[in-house]
């Protein structure tokens, strides 16, 4: 219990409830299935994309340049989907392939030249995105094959509301789900997994890590890497869920992202962070800008929401992480008599 | 068998431009505790990295491991041998816990790609079992305190078939109760046939374990002693080729209200209870070990660990000990422990480190510096202190550790401290530079400033303080007067009162 | 040995490098496009388009100095460039309002500088006293004042403003352009505080290593305050050029800009890690940045080619600080 209450994790879980009960009393709709499971759909996007924020962050670097990658990906794949054939399997594996190579671009710069790396995705956001922008005219592709259409609208399960409408959990969060299992695989299960939480821990000198015997290189590749495959799958989700490929239409989210990774415990120092937490500071930001919707507040507002959130969040973990360095210098107490 | 694991026979290498270990023969028998011993830059840490195998020697080296002549050793091959090193920083990862930690070597070693949670547990519990300790395996390395954490760093060292365990600078960080705790472990590996080999610039509690030890000086052996034959003062002249002459620091209290006036200072978790005074010219020495309240009490006369209550008077107006900016306004200054991150921004010129202190009493018109005074100034503390320096625009971090200590100890000079608290003041110092230093103390002193020097190493305090303060656990165990107290008195008072 | 260090000693000096790059840029611009690079009209430009930029850096790099990062500089900017036409339109509603509005205007600058100093004080306070990196506070800034500054002009530009006010960023006077004179007074100014005040040294020292810096009785979390502040005050004074010469506010004015501040500070010599850097060197640098940008558009570059074009030139410049401190290693 005890130990519960030390985890950051518990109070975004019950500002969570806390939220919930608060926006379910203004208008009870929000609590059914249907909108949680439409939720979980909507949300999926900026998920998946936290998901490889969260394992960057753990590696103790930051990036910015995903959401960039995601829309290469993503415009790449529409492209040959609309212009020649394919499948959903090939929309996938190009928008895939596509974030692994420029993954690997920003793993070399950060590991060969040693840039921090807020200043490498700074620079290959703005190269990723305005030679995208400058190839493709910035030409928005409206018509995606019919394929493409039926595969979003594929259900997992189906069920009526009580207007006789269907619904269910879509394929979208499907995929949002077998990365979150990927991933969480890979944290818990594997030694790349462990090597990755000692880079982190190590800071900015990370001899310790070398002297354990990891490859940081191959450490640096996986976390860039697995940042590029997720940006690459949640391109084709985006896609998937707006049927529209237009290329400034994710950049810009990534604030949005690292916020909600953030939210859910991450530390920029590097070394912590959960897939729970991750999900949860997920969840808080979407049930927050639905509930922000259902009540009906102006969307100007809800940057200014999410900002105020953001800055309390970073606060209160700030201030804990304080403390708990003051505890660290204290000493024996002194005895009595 | 032999009863030698390793044996180095004319072991030399050579940087550019410096010979930093010259034909030298080294020896560790199995199971035994060994000490390596030597100031900085005697080559000690040449020698650890000739060992680890991180650093190849220069030819015509011999060394044989368990009857093996080793000619490429690499620092895998090294610990394949059964040698494992603990660094002095521990390279533990403070975010995972005692489990991973423990277990991470062996799984990467062994080239596995799954781990499971069951398997760290159990390999670090066989490891604890080794030692017969037991620390939470579920606990988070970075919460445990400084002895718990180099447990953790032994027992991953076991994990491995290690025959030599080579730690640097054990106990510096411990306090006396983590250091008994170590011992204990050292003790249990020596009954299994594990060697253990402690580096050190100064023995202390490590003379009550070792065996023997081996004490380097400019890169050349001295010798090898069995460690009953030694004492402090004996090792110091072996590692240093000359003794110290310390001269007792002659001190008449006139009769005058004291300078500084401490009155039942407390600060919980911290110490408790402080009181003494100081009088203008006086130099009083606090020693104790880690963990005695030295430090934080330290800290708090200069304003930055404001005590629970208590009072603190200079020249009898009340301190605030409020924040930093106000103590040294009233005239305390301090020199603290660590050079390297708390006493010199060291990327930065000697110039600017040396005037940081005092720049706001160097304006002109508009608030801005007074470019012939800000120049003067660092000059003349150069000149004062004889600072090797090329020019006061050289980056402090290409000084010696000398000259550094100068430069940190002109930086608190020139703010004209009434009082002024050096913690350590030599660590890391070789020996003339050390005596230089103490020279710079003893004027300072005869100026009419207070000193208080914060020691763990008896000998300094004895030869350069007239009264010491004795603490443990945060209170002032005993008050001796220098003149009447050999240094083995206080040393023994420190033991005393710290068991 | 001395012989090798003397020779290579240029690798050490910021301005010569520098001045030998833009020198070499100047080349390349006359080779490429003589006479329209160099044509009055086409300087002039150049003289207009800098000062914004400039200020912004500026800002920049004072928190770069410090070993931070100022991500919320635009935004604070746009904040203050709203601010600042919400009262000239309230004081001057460009329907009605006849003459040219001096006092309005000065009172629209208090107002912008007030907000750039109230930003500065919460991001100083954040980093400062709460203990949140940087990165985050001025991150969480820069998404709270981009949803204020939507919030304030409901997504809407704010356009017309009175023409004293309009001559902050388009008026000249002898000639030289008033925003560029704005901007060598503050590169002056703050060129004053780095080098000669106490605040200068103690944000050097600090930005190299913040607990030496608190051991030697700085008062650390004001330094930082002070630096947030100055940051704050020159990003909108940056916002009064910008909306000056656009005659128009909105949120989400200059939002490229922010690479190419970071950039200029970089390419300038200012150190990522904090605590080294010189204001000669970002004004030389922002020369360089300004030339090859008027050299692009003249060529009728893309504005995204720019962009990412942009984005190589840091990367390239970081990899070359990552040669040269290997020099300097090996030589040393």
């Amino acid at each position: 219990m005890r130990r519960l209450m030390q985890r950051h994790e518990t109070y975004v879980f019950l500002a969570v409830v806390a939220l919930t009960i608060v926006v379910t009393a203004l208008n009870p709709n929000f609590f059914t299935m249907e909108n949680f499971l439409d939720i979980l759909k909507s949300c999926s996007f900026l998920g998946i994309m936290a998901i490889g924020v969260l394992v960057v962050l753990i590696s103790g670097g930051v990036d910015i340049s995903f959401t960039a990658v995601a829309t290469v990906g993503q415009y790449v794949m529409a492209v040959v989907i609309t212009r020649y054939t394919g499948n959903i399997a090939l929309a996938f594996a190009i928008a895939i392939a596509i974030g692994l190579v420029l993954g690997l671009i920003n793993a070399a710069l950060i590991y060969f030249f040693n840039i921090p790396t807020i200043i490498v995705s700074i620079g290959t956001l703005n190269v990723f995105y305005g030679l995208l922008i400058v190839f493709s005219g910035g030409k928005w592709i409206y018509t995606l094959p019919e394929w493409f259409r039926k595969f979003a609208e594929t259900r997992v399960f189906t069920l009526f509301n009580s207007n006789g409408i269907p619904y269910g959990l879509s394929i979208v969060t499907l995929i949002w789900i077998f990365v979150i299992v990927l991933a969480a695989l890979i944290l818990r299960y594997t030694v790349l997994g462990r090597s990755l939480y000692a880079v982190g821990g190590c800071g900015f000198d990370k001899g310790p890590a070398e002297r354990a015997g990891i490859n940081i290189f191959r450490v640096q590749v996986f976390v860039y890497t697995f940042m590029g495959f997720t940006a690459g799958v949640a391109g084709v989700v985006q896609a998937l869920l707006v049927q529209t490929v237009a290329p400034n239409s994710i950049v810009g989210k990534e604030l949005n992202v690292i916020a909600a990774v953030v939210l859910g415990g991450a530390s920029l120092a590097g070394g912590a962070g959960t897939i729970v937490g991750t999900l949860l500071g997920v969840f808080l930001l979407a049930i927050l800008s639905n509930g922000l919707t259902l009540m009906r507040v102006p969307s100007y507002w809800y940057d200014v929401v999410i900002g105020l959130v953001i800055l309390t969040s970073v606060s209160a973990s700030a201030l804990q992480q304080r403390r708990k360095g003051k505890r660290a210098i204290a000493v024996e107490d002194a005895q009595h008599g | 068998m032999s009863d030698l694991f390793l044996s180095m026979q004319n072991v030399s290498k050579r940087y550019t431009g410096v010979q930093a270990l010259d034909q030298v023969d080294f020896e560790i028998r199995r199971g035994e505790v060994h000490c390596l011993a030597g100031e900085n830059g005697s080559g000690k840490s040449t020698l650890i990295k000739i060992i680890s195998g991180v650093v190849q020697p220069d030819g015509g080296s011999e060394i044989v491991v368990e009857e093996q002549q080793i000619t490429h050793q690499t620092s895998i091959e090294s610990m394949r041998l059964g040698i494992e090193v603990i660094y002095q920083d521990l390279s533990l990862f403070p975010n995972m816990t005692v489990s991973q930690n423990i277990a991470l070597n062996e799984i990467i070693e062994n080239k596995s790609r799954l781990v499971a949670k069951k398997h760290e547990a159990e390999i670090a519990q066989a490891a604890m079992d080794r030692v017969g300790v037991n620390l939470p395996l579920g606990e988070l390395v970075g919460d445990l305190s400084m002895g718990d954490q180099q447990l953790v760093a032994i027992c991953r060292a076991l994990t491995s078939d290690v025959r030599l365990l080579i730690m640097d600078e054990p106990t510096t960080a411990l306090t006396r109760k983590e250091i008994q705790g170590l011992f204990r472990v050292v003790a249990e590996l020596k009954s299994q046939g594990i060697a253990s080999m402690f580096v050190s610039h100064k023995l202390g509690e490590i003379f009550e374990i070792a065996e023997r030890v081996t004490v380097l000086r400019d890169g050349r052996k001295v010798g090898t002693y069995s460690c009953s034959d030694l004492d402090d003062a004996k090792l110091s002249y072996l590692m240093t080729g000359q003794t110290v002459e310390y001269t007792p620091y002659n001190f008449e209290a006139a009769k005058q209200q004291p300078l500084l006036e401490v009155r039942n200072l407390s600060k919980k978790g911290n110490f408790a209870d402080v009181s003494f005074a100081l009088a203008p010219g006086e130099i009083l020495g606090v020693t104790g070990l880690l963990g005695s309240g030295r430090t934080e009490l330290a800290l708090s006369l200069f304003g930055m660990n404001r005590p629970d209550s208590g009072e603190v008077y200079l020249n009898g107006d009340r301190l605030s000990l409020g924040s930093v900016g106000k103590s040294v306004r009233a005239g305390i200054g301090y020199v603290p422990e660590n050079r390297l991150v708390q006493g010199l921004v060291m990327p930065q010129s000697v110039g600017r480190n040396i005037v940081v202190t005092t720049v706001r009493r160097l304006l002109a018109k508009l608030g801005l510096i007074d470019r012939d005074r800000y120049r003067e100034n660092i000059d003349e503390w150069i000149d004062r202190l004889s600072i090797k320096v090329p020019s006061a625009q050289s980056p402090v971090r290409t000084l010696s550790g000398g000259n550094q200590q100068r430069v940190v100890l002109a930086k608190w000079m020139a703010t004209a401290p009434k009082v002024l608290i050096l913690d350590g003041p030599t660590v890391g110092i070789d020996v003339a530079a050390k005596s230089a230093i103490h020279t710079i103390i003893r004027d300072l002193a005869k100026s009419g400033v207070g000193v208080i020097i914060i020691s763990d190493e008896v000998v300094e305090v004895h030869g350069t303080c007239n009264r010491a303060l004795v603490m443990n656990r945060g209170r002032i165990k005993a008050e001796l007067d220098m003149a009447s107290t050999s240094a083995h008195e206080l040393q023994d008072a420190v033991q005393q009162v710290s068991v | 040995m001395g012989e090798v260090r003397n020779r290579f000693k240029w690798i050490h000096n910021e301005f010569a490098l520098l001045s030998i790059v833009m020198v070499a840029v100047l080349v390349l611009m006359a080779v490429l496009n003589p006479v329209r690079f160099f044509r009055i009209g086409n300087l002039q430009t150049m003289a207009f388009q800098l000062p914004e930029l400039g200020l912004l850096s500026l800002g920049m790099m004072v928190i770069m100095l410090t070993g931070g990062i100022n991500l919320s500089i635009i935004a604070s900017a746009n904040l203050s460039g709203i601010i600042a036409a919400l009262v000239l339109h309230a004081l001057a509603p460009p329907e009605t309002f006849a003459g040219s509005g001096l006092g309005v205007t000065l009172i629209a600058v208090v107002a912008a500088v007030a907000a750039g100093l109230v930003v500065g004080l919460a991001n100083g306070a954040l980093v400062a006293y709460v203990g949140v990196s940087p990165i985050l506070a001025t991150l969480g800034m820069m998404t709270l004042l981009g949803g204020v500054n939507i919030v304030m002009t409901k997504g809407y530009v704010i356009s017309g403003f009175p023409s004293a006010f309009l001559f902050i960023g388009n008026g000249t006077i002898l000639g030289v352009p008033f925003p560029l004179l704005i901007f060598a007074g503050a590169s002056a100014v703050v060129g004053l505080i780095m080098e000669r005040t106490p605040f200068g040294l103690e944000v050097y020292m600090l930005g190299t290593n913040e607990t030496a810096t608190r051991y030697s009785a700085v008062s650390v979390p004001r330094v930082l305050i002070r630096s947030y502040v100055i940051s704050g005050v020159l990003a909108a004074v940056a916002a009064m050029v910008m909306i000056s010469r656009f005659n128009s506010a909105k949120s989400g004015y200059g939002e490229s800009y922010l690479l190419v501040t970071i950039l200029a500070a970089v390419l300038g010599g200012t150190s990522v890690y904090g605590g080294f850097g010189k204001i000669t060197g970002l004004v030389l640098a922002l020369v360089i940045l300004q030339m090859v940008s008027s050299g692009l558009n003249l060529l009728q570059v893309n504005a995204f080619l720019t962009q990412a074009i942009w984005g190589m030139i840091l990367v390239a410049v970081m990899i070359g600080q990552f040669y040269r401190v290997k020099a300097a290693a090996r030589i040393r």
